[in-house]
């Protein structure tokens, strides 16, 4: 089984565990993921890799709790073993030949973001980490970025934290002032995403994005994780997670992820109203 | 003197119309007289037809002749030397077109229900028989299985008897491939599924779940690390095809895997699963197969009106004729010589409609069948507010991307020996669907036997 060997709460609705799970930590690279089941009626959920402890056969990974099946993962604690956990899935970040690079993450996808740029400043790639939160009680990460980058830009969208403003328009300021990079690599919500591709398409460097749609066997089986890139259709657990950010249909990749929110939203109170229940 | 009758024993059924709301088995199986009526039926024929349409060679005369006469146990174990999965088999073999086909008596009348009484024997058997499992003694050679249906179920049930060390590997959660995630409970119930499974544990096959082989292990490591002598892959059918028509990737259209895994391995239609389906209140269901039919009675079960659209007419279709038959009395619609052309949406970005092209047939293409051919100008619009897409499959490149040395065919399935499932690497075997492109369960455990038998005399020559 695979016992939950930490956890923490990195900020109110993200929470870091440490899972063991040594055959995949054994393989697992940046960029690849896993898939879980909480227990045995449980639904199976993707979460990147955000660590990897090869030689202790741990796994890390960091989850924001949006739905049922994170609120029930939340509410396990260590010591508490996961009914499934399967991977590593999907390819790995291709970081070969990359000099300089800016890795561009929000909100809960920094945490797929850091062992990216951790793996590029280890390989001795110049690493420029622009991340953004909603407010200053949402950041996570902050030291771990600034370890692994050259250049660290924090960004809020009150200002709370680092400066005001949207991780676009720091990305703008950095490629206007000169900096330029041969690669970024940019994780968070689509809609982020989205208009850091339109940016760098406009000056033209070359962007990977990772993305994150449904899944459900991860291995390719089903095609609930399919996506438009450059006009075809694609497995983003077998052919990605990570596509050609400039190629990609993000709006596309919205609608299909907007599929099931009204039932998660109501399977996410029930679970959660079963907990207020135990608490009484 | 044989039972005259022109006309097959008939298999008592749920009504349809209270099966097409519920999960529950929908063909009840014989009564131990009726399967002796039905066994009366056979004539012996010295030169067995039957056996030559059956890809396992099942001497079905003489499990039948045992029917007959009642020694239920006999005819078991006369099947059971040819095949691995009776329960499975007799529910879920295309029969019309393999045994039954051959049997003299449809010259003139019904064939023999050969593949009812099969299932009747094996069900009598789980209930009426408990053998306490003898595992074999251990030859002290270990295999790897790749896969967890038919074909590796049956490799590694053939291997464990003679001795050896089996671990299965299986990317799920739970074993049994297609028979587990794809054929839906009320065909096949998971509880023979399971038993099989069972019985292959006690045999001392280890069965690892979770284990995605190309990801988590590769089969070089296998070989070496791991300490396998040989490794068989039977990783199955692949990548759900889409038609690559404008509105495929729309809010409500799914491939049949997507919808029948969310309805059978996450249990979707439970109210205590977590796992949603939309399965919307009028379904289109492309295609013609078995998949095909299992989507469109699931989507039924589920609620909604149902049409499946098929580009060539009824004979053509794939699928076996009882699973048509029992669709049509479900009240779902067949709309054939029907070819979907595009997929309308709605402004939230959901299915709205199918537009299709009417059909004809010309002359035969390199299947054999009747290829079709647009009626110019003909476009319709079917409202619909999901579709399923059951088109068949394309091999899953992962196992060769990671297997150096293993060869695969132009559209990517593995090359293997047809009598031995040797693949280009020395000490790898493979069979079913990974090999052939969506078949057969009886095909597939008919390879998985096969490779077992090779590898066994692979191992005891080195
Ligand atoms: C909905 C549906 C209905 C069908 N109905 C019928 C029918 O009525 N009659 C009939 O005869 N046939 C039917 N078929 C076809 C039949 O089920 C298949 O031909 C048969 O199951 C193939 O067996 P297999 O062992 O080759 O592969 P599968 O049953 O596909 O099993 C392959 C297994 O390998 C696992 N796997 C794949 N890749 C890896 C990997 N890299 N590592 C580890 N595990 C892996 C998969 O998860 C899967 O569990 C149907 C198929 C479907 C989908
Ligand atoms: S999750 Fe099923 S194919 Fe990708």
């Amino acid at each position: 089984m695979f016992e939950i060997l930490e956890k923490k709460c990195l900020n109110p609705t993200v929470t870091l565990m440490r899972i063991n799970a040594p055959m995949v930590a054994k393989k697992a690279e940046p960029g690849q993921f896993i898939i879980l089941r909480t227990d045995e009626n449980g639904e199976r959920v993707p979460l990147t890799i955000a660590d990897y402890d090869r030689e202790n056969g741990s796994v890390t990974i960091i989850f924001q709790i949006v739905g049922a099946t994170t609120e029930k993962l939340n509410h396990m604690n260590e010591g508490d073993c996961l009914q499934d956990f399967v991977g590593p899935l999907g390819r790995a970040t291709h970081t070969d030949g990359l000099k300089k690079v800016a890795v561009v993450g929000g909100g809960v996808g920094c945490a797929i973001a850091y062992p990216v740029a951790k793996k590029l400043h280890e390989l001795g790639c110049e690493v420029h980490a622009v991340v953004g939160f909603r407010n200053k009680d949402l950041v996570i990460l902050e030291d771990e970025f600034k370890a692994a980058s050259s250049k660290f830009v924090l960004m809020s969208d009150d200002g709370s934290a680092g400066e005001k403003g949207l991780v676009t328009d720091a990305l703008r300021k950095l490629i206007e002032s000169g900096e330029q990079y041969d690669e970024v690599i940019t994780i968070g919500p689509l809609i982020m995403m989205k208009f850091v591709c339109q940016l760098t398409k406009e000056f033209g460097i070359k962007t990977v994005a990772s993305m994150n749609p449904i899944m459900i066997d991860g291995t390719g089986m089903c095609g609930g994780c399919r996506l438009t890139v450059g006009g075809e259709t694609k497995f983003a657990c077998v052919d990605g997670p990570e596509f050609d950010g400039h190629l990609i249909d993000f709006d596309e990749a919205m609608a299909r992820g907007a599929m099931y929110k009204p039932f998660e939203r109501k399977a996410h109170e029930d679970v959660c109203n079963l907990y207020k229940q135990e608490v009484k | 003197m044989p039972n005259m009758s022109l006309k097959k024993n008939e298999m008592p059924v749920q009504d349809p119309m209270v099966r097409n709301t519920n999960y529950k088995e929908v063909a009840l199986g014989y009564t131990p007289e009726q399967a002796v009526d039905e066994a009366k039926r056979c004539l012996n024929c010295k030169h067995k037809p039957c056996v030559g349409g059956c890809p396992v060679q099942i001497d079905i005369p003489a499990f039948i002749s045992q029917v007959a006469e009642g020694n239920f146990e006999e005819a078991y174990k006369i099947i059971t030397q040819s095949s691995s999965l009776p329960a499975v088999c007799g529910r879920v073999c295309p029969q019309e077109s393999q045994c039954e086909c051959k049997c003299v008596r449809g010259i003139k009348g019904e064939p023999v229900a050969i593949g009812r009484l099969e299932r009747f024997v094996a069900d009598w058997h789980n209930a009426n028989v408990t053998e306490a499992p003898v595992k074999p003694e251990s030859n002290g050679h270990k295999v790897a299985v790749i896969g967890s249906g038919p074909s590796g179920l049956a490799c590694a049930g053939d291997l464990a008897k003679k001795g050896y060390d089996v671990t299965v590997y299986e990317a799920l959660h739970v074993a049994g491939g297609v028979l587990s995630y794809g054929i839906p409970e009320f065909r096949l119930p998971k509880t023979i599924v399971q038993k099989e499974i069972d019985g292959l544990k006690a045999l001392g096959v280890k069965v690892e779940t979770n284990i995605v082989v190309g990801r988590t292990v590769s089969i070089d490591e296998l070989l070496g690390e791991y300490g396998f002598e040989s490794v068989f892959i039977g990783s199955g059918a692949g990548l759900p095809r889409f038609m690559n028509i404008k509105g495929e990737n729309l809010n409500g259209v799914y491939s049949a895997n997507e919808f029948l895994t969310r309805i059978n391995l996450m249990k979707a239609y439970r109210p205590d699963s977590t796992t949603p389906i939309q399965p919307g209140k009028k379904a289109v269901i492309v295609g013609g197969g078995n998949v095909a039919m299992d989507a469109a009675r699931c989507a039924k079960r589920l609620g909604a009106d149902v049409t499946i659209v098929y580009r060539r007419t009824e004979k053509e279709l794939p699928a076996r004729v009882e699973e048509v038959h029992h669709a049509k009395e479900e009240g779902i619609e067949f709309k054939l010589l029907t070819n979907p052309v595009e997929i309308t949406a709605t402004e939230n970005g959901w299915v709205k409609g199918v537009i299709c092209q009417q059909m004809e047939l010309s002359e035969p293409d390199d299947s054999g069948r009747a290829r079709p051919v647009a009626v110019p100008d003909s476009n319709f619009e079917i409202a619909a507010d999901c579709v399923i897409m059951s088109i068949g499959t394309s091999p899953n490149p992962l196992i060769k991307s990671t297997t150096e040395g293993l060869d695969t065919q132009r559209w990517g399935g593995i090359i293997a020996d047809e009598e031995t499932g040797l693949t280009s690497r020395e000490g790898v075997y493979a069979g079913g669907d990974a090999v052939t492109g969506a078949a057969t369960v009886i095909l597939a455990m008919g390879a998985g036997k096969k490779a077992a038998a090779a590898i066994d005399e692979y191992i005891q020559n080195k």
